[in-house]
C-alpha cells in the first residue's frame, strides 16, 4: 500500500478532529477525501505528512512509519497545503529553484514531470509569486511540491474558491501525472470532484462515513429520488417540508430532490397536494441520485 | 416591478489595466440576482463599485435609488453584506456580534433586543448565544451572518461567495434562508463558485475579462447554449 492509515485519533483542546480513521490508498491511486470545512481533511493531511503527531493509531506512507520515520517521508511526498505557502517575495523561478534545492535536485533533473504544468507560468517566471492569479498560484505550487519527484502527493484543497473553468483544468492536470505512477491523495470540499477520483472517502465531524468507488457509493443510496419543480420554488420548498410523507427535500440546481418516507411514491397524490398548495407548472420525475444525495443521506 | 439597482456602461480602470468594461444591467426587487466569473473576471471590483467603496472611472449606477459616486454613504445605510472572508467577530459572542452589527447599522437599543431574540430563535441557537463565534462550525457562522446582513431590513443584501466550503446540507438550508428574504422582497446579489447555485438564481449574469458575456435566466441559458446544466454554459463561456 501506499499509504496505510490504521484507526488514527486526534484531537485539539476540545475537539475530537479525527475520530478513529482508517483507510488504505493503492500505488497509482487518485483518492480523494471529500468532506465540508472542518471534517477533519486538514488534520488528517497534517498527520499524514508528518506535521501533526496524532494521539493514537497508526499510519504508514510509502512504507515509511509516520513517528519513527518522518524524515524519510518528508523527503518522499510531495505536499501542497491548503493555504499558499510559497515565499511571496521570491519570484516564481526563485521558489522552485529554492524547493529543487532544498531537495538536493534541480528544475533540469525533473523538468519532464513537471513540464506540462510549468508552461503555463513560465512567461511570469520573474514575477514575485505574491503578485500571481490565484490559478497561478496554485499551478506553481503544485509544480513546487513535485520538484524532487515525490511517490506520493498530497494536496488539501487545491481548488477551493477556484472557479468552474480552473478547477477543470486542475483535474485534468492530476489526472495527467497520475498516468506517471504517483500515488495523488487530494481532498476537496465539492462533490462533483468526487467521481473524477479512483476511490473516495465520505469524511464528516471528523469520520469517515463511507469510502468506495464514486459508482459503487452511488448505489448504495436505498431510497428513490425524484426531480421536482414548480413556478415558485420558495412555496414548493415549503410546502415539500410541511408534507407528512417526506423524507428528504433539497434544492438541487432548478429542481427539488425528493424522497418519499414510503416505498412506494404516489406520485399522483404528491401532485395533488402540491397543487392545493397553490404551486403551478408541477413536474415529479424519477431521478438518480448524485454523489452529493448519496453524501447527505450519510451526513444526516 | 421596480429596479433596485440600475446599472449603465459602468467602467473601472487600473493604469492601463480596464477590470470593469462597460457593465450594464438592472437588478429588480426581490430578484435572486447571480454575478458569476471566472477569478479575475472583474467580479469584485464590480462589486465594489455597486456597494460604495470603489469609485467607478465611468458610467452610472443606482443602488436603491443612490448614487454611486455621490451617494456612497446612503448606499451602505441601505445595503446589507457578507463575503466569506469577512462574516462576523470570531472573538465576540454570537449576541456581541448582533448587538455589535445592529448598531453599526443604526439599530436603537430596543430594536436591536427584539431583533436578537427574533434571530436566535429563528436560528436555534439558544445553546450558544453565548459562545464565541470563533468556535463555530462554519455554516452556523455562514447563516448568522446572513441573519445578521438583514438585521436593519436593506433593500439588497450583496452575498460574495456565502457557501464556499459549507457541507451540502448546510448550504441548502442557506440557500432557503435567500429564497425566505427573497420572498419577502429584499433583493439578493450572489456570487458563487458553485454552479448548482447559480440554477437556483431567478436570472444569471456571466462576466468575462470585465465585461458582461450573458445575461438571463438560467433555463434560457440552458436553451441558447444547448446544454443540461450552468456548469457547461459556464464552462462555454468562462474562456475565451
Amino acid at each position: 500500500m501506499s499509504i496505510s492509515v490504521n484507526k488514527i485519533n486526534k484531537s485539539y483542546k476540545n475537539v475530537q478532529a479525527l475520530k478513529d480513521i482508517s483507510f488504505d490508498v493503492k500505488p497509482g491511486e487518485l483518492f480523494g477525501i471529500i468532506g465540508p470545512d472542518g471534517a477533519g481533511k486538514t488534520t488528517l493531511f497534517r498527520v499524514l505528512t508528518t506535521l501533526l503527531i496524532p494521539d493514537s493509531g497508526n499510519a504508514t506512507v510509502s512504507n515509511f512509519d509516520i513517528i519513527t520515520d518522518f524524515k524519510s517521508i518528508r523527503n518522499s511526498v510531495g505536499y501542497m497545503p491548503g493555504k499558499f505557502s510559497l515565499y511571496q517575495d521570491l519570484t516564481v523561478e526563485e521558489n522552485l529553484n529554492f524547493f529543487a534545492n532544498i531537495f538536493k535536485t534541480s528544475i533540469q533533473e525533473n523538468y519532464d514531470l513537471i513540464k506540462d504544468i510549468y508552461v503555463q507560468i513560465e512567461p511570469f517566471k520573474n514575477r514575485r509569486a505574491g503578485k500571481l492569479s490565484g490559478g497561478m498560484k496554485q499551478k506553481l505550487a503544485l509544480c513546487c511540491a513535485l520538484i524532487h519527484k515525490p511517490t506520493v502527493l498530497f494536496l488539501d484543497e487545491p481548488t477551493t474558491g477556484v472557479d468552474p473553468v480552473s478547477r477543470k483544468e486542475f483535474w485534468n492536470m492530476l489526472k495527467r501525472l497520475q498516468l506517471t505512477g504517483l500515488t495523488i491523495l487530494v481532498s476537496t470540499p465539492y462533490m462533483d470532484e468526487a467521481a473524477l477520483c479512483d476511490r473516495i472517502a465520505f469524511i464528516q465531524n471528523g469520520s469517515i462515513l463511507e469510502i468506495d468507488t464514486p459508482n459503487a457509493i452511488l448505489n448504495h443510496f436505498s431510497k428513490k429520488i425524484y426531480n421536482i419543480s414548480a413556478d415558485n420554488m420558495y412555496q414548493l420548498i415549503e410546502s415539500l417540508k410541511a408534507y407528512e410523507h417526506t423524507y428528504s427535500a433539497y434544492p438541487f440546481g432548478e429542481c427539488i430532490h425528493y424522497s418519499d418516507k414510503r416505498t412506494d411514491l404516489k406520485i399522483n397524490e404528491l401532485y395533488e397536494f402540491l397543487k392545493l398548495k397553490g404551486l403551478d407548472h408541477i413536474i415529479i420525475d424519477q431521478t438518480k441520485p448524485s454523489i452529493e444525495d448519496t453524501f447527505m443521506a450519510l451526513a444526516n | 416591478m421596480e429596479n433596485v439597482i440600475e446599472v449603465n456602461n459602468l467602467t473601472k480602470t487600473f493604469g492601463a489595466f480596464t477590470a470593469v468594461d462597460a457593465i450594464s444591467f438592472q437588478v429588480k426587487k426581490g430578484e435572486i440576482f447571480g454575478f458569476l466569473g471566472a477569478n479575475g473576471a472583474g467580479k469584485t471590483t464590480a462589486i465594489k463599485m455597486l456597494i460604495g467603496i470603489t469609485t467607478p472611472t465611468s458610467g452610472d449606477a443606482t443602488i436603491a435609488g443612490f448614487n454611486v459616486y455621490t451617494q456612497t454613504e446612503s448606499i451602505k445605510r441601505n445595503i446589507g453584506y457578507m463575503s466569506q472572508k469577512f462574516a462576523l467577530y470570531d472573538d465576540l459572542t454570537v449576541k456581541e456580534n448582533i448587538t455589535f452589527f445592529g448598531g453599526i447599522y443604526g439599530l436603537n437599543r430596543n430594536t436591536i433586543k427584539t431583533k436578537t431574540r427574533e434571530l436566535i430563535d429563528e436560528l436555534k441557537l439558544e445553546q450558544v448565544t453565548n459562545q464565541l463565534v470563533g468556535s463555530l462550525p462554519l455554516g452556523w457562522k455562514q447563516k448568522i451572518s446572513f441573519s445578521v446582513a438583514l438585521l436593519h431590513r436593506p433593500k439588497i443584501v450583496f452575498l460574495d461567495e456565502p457557501t464556499g466550503g459549507v457541507d451540502p446540507i448546510t448550504r441548502r438550508q442557506f440557500w432557503e434562508m435567500i429564497y425566505k428574504a427573497a420572498n419577502q422582497g429584499t433583493t439578493i446579489f450572489v456570487t458563487t463558485h458553485y454552479m448548482d447555485e447559480a440554477e437556483y438564481c431567478d436570472r444569471v449574469c456571466i462576466m468575462v475579462d470585465g465585461q458582461i458575456e450573458a445575461l438571463d435566466a438560467p433555463k434560457n441559458l440552458k436553451k441558447t447554449f444547448e446544454v443540461d446544466s450552468m456548469n457547461e454554459v459556464f464552462l462555454k463561456l468562462a474562456r475565451r
